[in-house]
């Protein structure tokens, strides 16, 4: 394969950390490919962008337009079908915007579509080797995509190291002029930001968090009362935000806050990516889950296999009691 | 508002433990519970809920075997008008883009102003609702969790993106959305509601019904191909304190004593 394509997700002027990670699963697919990096977008925060992101890749293609000043996946995926060729193999981030873009892109393109890839295991022929996971990561599976006509592959955000080499001083190529119609039936109005609720997990040095296995809403007492003897606060997943239970500000995730505590206590969360993907900085993380195969395990320090709702009351006693 | 909802019968991972089986051909399926996709339970509150804001009619629609017949009939007892079961043992191993194709057919043979899939199921990969789009020439919006209905030509919808933000856009209709989590609370569904729906008779469409090559589906169109289940690498894992809940409590409070743990 002589070529492979890089979508680069930018804010403000800024590549995203997916940018360095997005060479480095090229290269795992095929090491001696060049790859393009693709960045579109208006003005001088494009500029900067394709600047930075020239020192990774060898080529940088720019779509400067200020329609695309936000990054609206309908118009963008009609500048991607009328630049790349048929046969392109194109890496976006399985983030909120490759997974807007993704699917329908492939479609267009008329090429092979695979989300959330964590891994490649080289090529066989026209056929790449895939490793997805299912379930919450309980299971991961061997895929073949055929490459043979393209492909999209979404890469799970933080599955490849970045390459932070900067050893690159790519060419930066303007292709604005072929970017096409932009006319799109979906417009962006505005980003309402999140509010920042009655206390803000984000500055926590300890948190409490619950998920699914606190099973009812008068159960949050618990950790409530474990958080309080801590001096610690309660955050938790994204089924307890579903639930009304806590509210948005609480939770911990992609979808969430991002939250860099000292000490994380994950109580009753089985650990999916989403969620982990919230938590920086490597805190100290103890997992509390009935489960012993729950995936949290594999990335907490501590594990304790007992029912939160039984666990947490002594725990609770013993501290008080100290 | 003439509404479509996409939904998918999956193993319920609250329910569950998933493994692999014997020889890592699939996940172990027996004693597995089964239930609709979560995110598509969510889809379907939302439509049934426009419906009874501005008027029209819900369909909701199932690629699967005869046993995705239950899913449909549980949506059909929370409040949907009609369903449609899509089977044929030709779908059998589709890729996402045959399961997109399925359904395209189906979809065209009616006129839908607005059709939701769940944003993603826990064995998928969230692509369905973004290939039925392109496939079908409509506009798109994913991890919608808010929708406000403005007019007949056009709707306001929040997608979920990272932080906790929403990104609000107009869409045109008939437009594809798929639907996130948290977007309403799915109502409860009681025997009385499944008992009401139990004789109701679902119509199956297979691949000549809905005028489908044979190799645009199934193994045969897809491009994507699963070869075998593993379990992943664990790594090295964590420290599982073990011993009485007493001495596990004493060695967790060491450690959160060390670690800054314990003010």
């Amino acid at each position: 394969m002589a070529q492979i394509y890089a979508y680069i997700v930018h804010k403000g002027g800024v590549a995203d950390d997916t940018a360095l990670e997005l060479i480095t699963a090229a290269k795992k697919i095929d090491p001696d490919a060049s790859v393009s990096a693709i960045v579109t977008g208006s003005g001088a925060d494009l500029e900067a962008v394709c600047k930075d992101v020239a020192t990774t890749y060898n080529e940088v293609i720019k779509i400067d337009n200020a329609a695309i000043t936000y990054p609206n996946a309908e118009i963008i995926r009609g500048i991607l079908v009328n630049i790349l060729p048929g046969d392109a193999v194109l890496l976006l981030p399985h983030d909120t915007f490759g997974m807007d873009l993704g699917p329908g892109l492939s479609i267009k393109l008329e090429s092979a579509f695979v989300a959330d890839v964590v891994d490649f295991e080289g090529l066989d022929g026209s056929n790449l080797k895939i490793v997805r996971q299912e379930f919450s990561g309980q299971v991961s599976t061997h895929m073949l995509c055929d490459i043979g006509s393209g492909a999209v592959v979404n890469i799970r955000p933080g599955a490849f190291a970045p390459d932070e080499s900067k050893s690159a001083s790519g060419e930066i190529v303007d292709k604005s002029s072929e970017a096409g119609d932009l006319a799109a039936r979906r417009t962006f109005l505005e980003t309402v930001v999140a509010e920042v609720g009655d206390v803000d997990i984000t500055k926590s040095e300890v948190l409490v968090s619950i998920g699914r296995g606190i099973e009812d809403e008068d159960n949050i007492e618990i950790a409530n009362d474990l958080a309080e003897a801590l001096g610690a606060d309660v955050s938790c997943s994204r089924p307890i935000v579903d639930s009304k239970w806590l509210e948005k500000s609480r939770q911990v995730g992609t979808s969430g806050q991002t939250v860099k505590p000292k000490v994380y206590l994950a109580c009753g969360i089985s650990g999916s990516f989403q969620h982990l993907g919230g938590i920086k900085g490597s805190p100290f993380m103890v997992a509390v889950n009935k489960n012993i195969k729950a995936p949290i395990f594999q990335v907490a320090d501590v594990g304790i296999v007992e029912d939160m709702l039984e666990f947490l009351p002594e725990l609770t006693e013993k501290i008080n009691d100290m | 508002m003439e509404i479509l909802v996409c939904v998918k019968r999956v193993p319920d991972t609250a329910e569950n433990e998933i493994e692999v089986n014997s020889d890592g051909t699939d996940i172990d399926r027996d004693d597995l519970v089964y239930s609709v996709n979560e995110w598509d339970n969510y889809a379907v509150e939302e439509a049934i809920q426009i419906r009874d804001n501005v008027g029209g009619n819900v369909t909701v629609v199932s690629v699967g075997d005869e046993e995705s017949e239950e899913v449909i009939r549980r949506e059909m007892a929370m409040g949907a008008d009609q369903g449609v079961l899509l089977s044929d043992d030709a779908f059998n191993d589709s890729d996402g883009k045959g399961i997109a194709s399925i359904l395209k057919a189906e979809i065209e043979k009616g006129k839908f102003d607005l059709i939701m899939t769940g944003a993603q199921a826990d064995d998928g990969a969230g692509q369905v609702g973004g290939m039925l789009a392109a496939m079908l020439d409509l506009p798109y919006a994913s991890l919608v969790n808010t929708i406000e209905i403005t007019d007949d030509k056009k709707i306001k919808v929040g997608r979920e993106v990272e932080g906790g933000n929403i990104e609000m856009n107009e869409i045109e209709l008939p437009c594809v959305l798929s639907i996130q989590t948290g977007i309403n609370e799915p109502r409860y569904v009681g025997i009385r509601g499944i008992r009401k729906v139990a004789s109701v008779e679902i119509p199956v469409h297979g691949t000549s019904d809905l005028g489908l090559a044979s190799d645009a589906v199934g193994e045969a169109g897809a491009n994507v191909k699963k070869v075998d289940y593993f379990i992943p690498d664990t790594g090295e894992g964590a420290e599982i304190l073990e011993g009485s809940t007493e001495e596990i409590i004493d060695k967790l409070v060491e450690y959160l004593k060390a670690k800054g743990g314990i003010k």
